[in-house]
């Protein structure tokens, strides 16, 4: 036995590292990280919306990247510039579409089973953190829209004392929101989100029958009932 | 093959038949479908970009409001004077004894009369004589003098038997450097100094509109062009974007609330409870959002709730090649 | 600016019913998308795979 050969359950950790290697790879071992196949059960055109939404949220980001370039009034002085901003516009549009289907889906399959509450949780909290992304987006395009969104948008935060430190007319404190702070915490909850999807695996069907049920005859009862 | 064994499956890892499955792949052909439509999008509408409003277009097309409005800021009775936290001392909205708003404190302090009309005024390097003596006759004034001033003066060029907004037709007064004062700043607005004076607000580096913004909507200028654009919270404006590009529709759930009659009591009732609703609406709805966010959020635990994708049942769909193989347990 | 496009830079058309529930075309096109999205993925065939014991 020795440290490079030992399997995951022979090795004994000494170091905090160590401990936090065993659990991770106890957790989500290489082939639930990156796996070849799925359950059966997984052969709906209802699943491929979580994906769609992950890579959507890519084309967000790099789109995103690419105005950083220019800057906050980049698009309104260029033709380039506009079309960038286009491109991180519809990627949004679509972003929400996915993520509205892939959430109807969610809840209809009630993908909460199993212990699955916290892979719901932060499901939703990532449409939430979205929505904040999005919102200060808005609030920075610097034209009417951005005006008239901050203006209204502040009653709202005002009317729940958040407006004291949260300021929607302040365009630095809302780039910098936008651009470094709530994108990283949205980030963070979506890999938890992922990763939860493939520490519980994809949640069965609901009343499903265990397919290891030995005895084909009741299976079959179990059918026709 | 108890019911007790059939419910583990849900918490069981799945040791059942599999099928091939190539996460990445379908990864990668989803990149290249968003890809492909995000730039054909982009190509084929381009996006919205409405040209921000300024000091200068508002006071060339509508003179007669931004006059006004600097009058109301000189009395101290426009929208931000009146606004309580952040920006100035006063109540502010509330639901019944939660006084958020109230709590948050003044966090961004705005006088509206000195920030909109006396500082902006006052930048100019060689204001006319009776601009200069406007000035200092205001600045030498009492608060309560400055507010009698302003009231009086916003009341009779606002008197529809009178004036009726025609600043020509206000009856002889004692209204102090306001009629002034007003003019010179609309005269500014015009010219663009008060744009620029606004902006910088005297800093090099200024990155905070909260000031102009707060004046922008003062007067009916912004309104209205919300209004054009249906921008407003009661005709679904939250969801909407300018001109015909598609908005948020993801935030309808936020939106239907602003639509109701409870919050949108006419300007002409005085009272009743739905006078309360509406002018507490931002914080009551905000507090019925956070009811469904929690609901939303805990789902799962909810009885009732959580067993709806049961009784309702869209999932045999889904699953139905599994229910056909392996079966289905009845309820 | 358009490369090949549609402008939409006009006002949007508006679907209202019962006076009160008003939807801008452009956001009702979305959410019909939605919709059609959903219920395809319920009801179209997926792609059998190889399946494994």
């Amino acid at each position: 036995m020795s440290p490079e050969t030992d399997t995951v359950e022979e090795f004994t950790p000494t170091t905090w590292t160590g401990s936090v290697r065993k659990k991770w790879l106890r957790t989500l071992p290489p082939e639930k990280m990156l796996p070849e196949h799925q359950p059966v059960y997984v052969s709906s055109w209802i699943y491929v919306f979580g994906m769609l939404t992950i890579v959507s949220m890519l084309v967000v980001f790099v789109s995103g990247v690419l105005l950083t370039l220019g800057g906050v009034q980049w698009f309104h002085e260029s033709s380039l510039g506009r079309f960038t901003n286009s491109l991180h516009y519809w990627s949004v549009q679509l972003f929400f579409l996915f993520m509205v289907v892939h959430l109807w889906g969610k809840f209809w399959m009630a993908a909460w089973r199993g212990k699955r509450a916290l892979t719901w949780i932060t499901g939703v909290l990532s449409f939430l953190g979205s929505v904040g992304v999005a919102f200060t987006g808005y609030a920075i395009t610097t034209n009417f829209n951005a005006q008239w969104i901050a203006f209204e948008s502040k009653d709202v935060m005002n009317a729940i004392g958040v407006g004291a430190v949260f300021n929607v007319t302040n365009l630095g404190q809302m780039v910098l929101y936008h651009v470094a702070a709530l994108p990283l915490v949205l980030a963070i909850i979506v890999v938890m989100h992922v990763l939860l999807v493939r520490k519980h695996g994809v949640v069965p069907p609901i009343d499903a029958i265990d397919p290891q049920v030995a005895d084909s005859t009741a299976r079959t009862a179990e059918v026709a009932s | 093959m108890s019911r007790k064994n059939n419910d583990s499956l849900d918490y069981r890892p799945w040791t059942g038949p599999n099928r091939h499955y190539d996460i990445l792949k379908e990864g990668a052909i989803a990149l290249l479908v968003v890809t492909v439509l995000v730039v054909g999008l982009s190509a084929l509408f381009s996006s919205p970009d409405d040209p921000a409003l300024t000091f200068k277009g508002w006071a060339t097309s509508s003179p007669d409001d931004f006059y006004a409005t600097m009058v109301t800021e000189l009395a101290g009775t426009s929208a931000t004077a009146t606004y309580g936290p952040p920006y100035n001392e006063g109540d502010g909205v509330s639901v019944g004894p939660l006084a958020l708003q109230k709590w948050g404190g003044v966090t961004h302090p705005v006088d509206a009369a000195q920030d909109f009309v006396i500082t902006p005024l006052a930048s100019q390097a060689n204001p006319p004589a009776e601009l200069k003596a406007a000035l200092d006759a205001w600045t030498a004034a009492a608060p309560e003098q400055q507010q009698k001033w302003g009231g009086d003066y916003s009341d009779a060029l606002a008197d529809p038997a009178g004036a009726n907004g025609d600043a020509t037709k206000v009856p002889a007064g004692e209204y102090g450097p306001v009629p002034v004062l007003s003019k010179a700043a609309t005269d500014m607005a015009v010219s663009g100094a008060y744009d620029n004076a606004l902006t910088g607000q005297g800093q090099f580096f200024q990155t905070d509109q909260t000031k102009q913004l707060l004046l922008m909507g003062d007067g009916t200028f912004m309104d209205d062009k919300a209004t054009e654009l249906n921008l407003q919270g009661n005709t679904w404006g939250m969801m909407n974007e300018a001109g015909s590009w598609p908005g948020q529709q993801w935030l309808a759930f936020a939106s239907v609330w602003y639509q109701l009659p409870a919050f949108n009591a006419p300007d002409e009732q005085a009272d009743g409870f739905t006078r309360t609703l509406t002018d507490n609406a931002d914080a009551i709805i905000a507090t019925i959002l956070v009811f469904l966010l929690f609901t939303f959020l805990f789902t799962p635990f909810i009885p009732g709730l959580r067993s709806i994708p049961k009784w309702i049942p869209l999932h045999r769909l889904v699953w139905k090649d599994y229910y056909k193989k392996y079966g289905r347990r009845s309820a | 600016m358009n490369v090949l496009g549609v402008s939409l830079d006009g006002p949007a058309q508006y679907w209202v019913i019962w006076n009160w529930i008003q939807v801008s075309i452009p956001n009702l096109i979305m959410i019909v998308i939605m919709l059609l999205l959903f219920i395809g993925a319920l009801v179209l065939p997926f792609p059998k795979g190889r399946d494994e014991a």
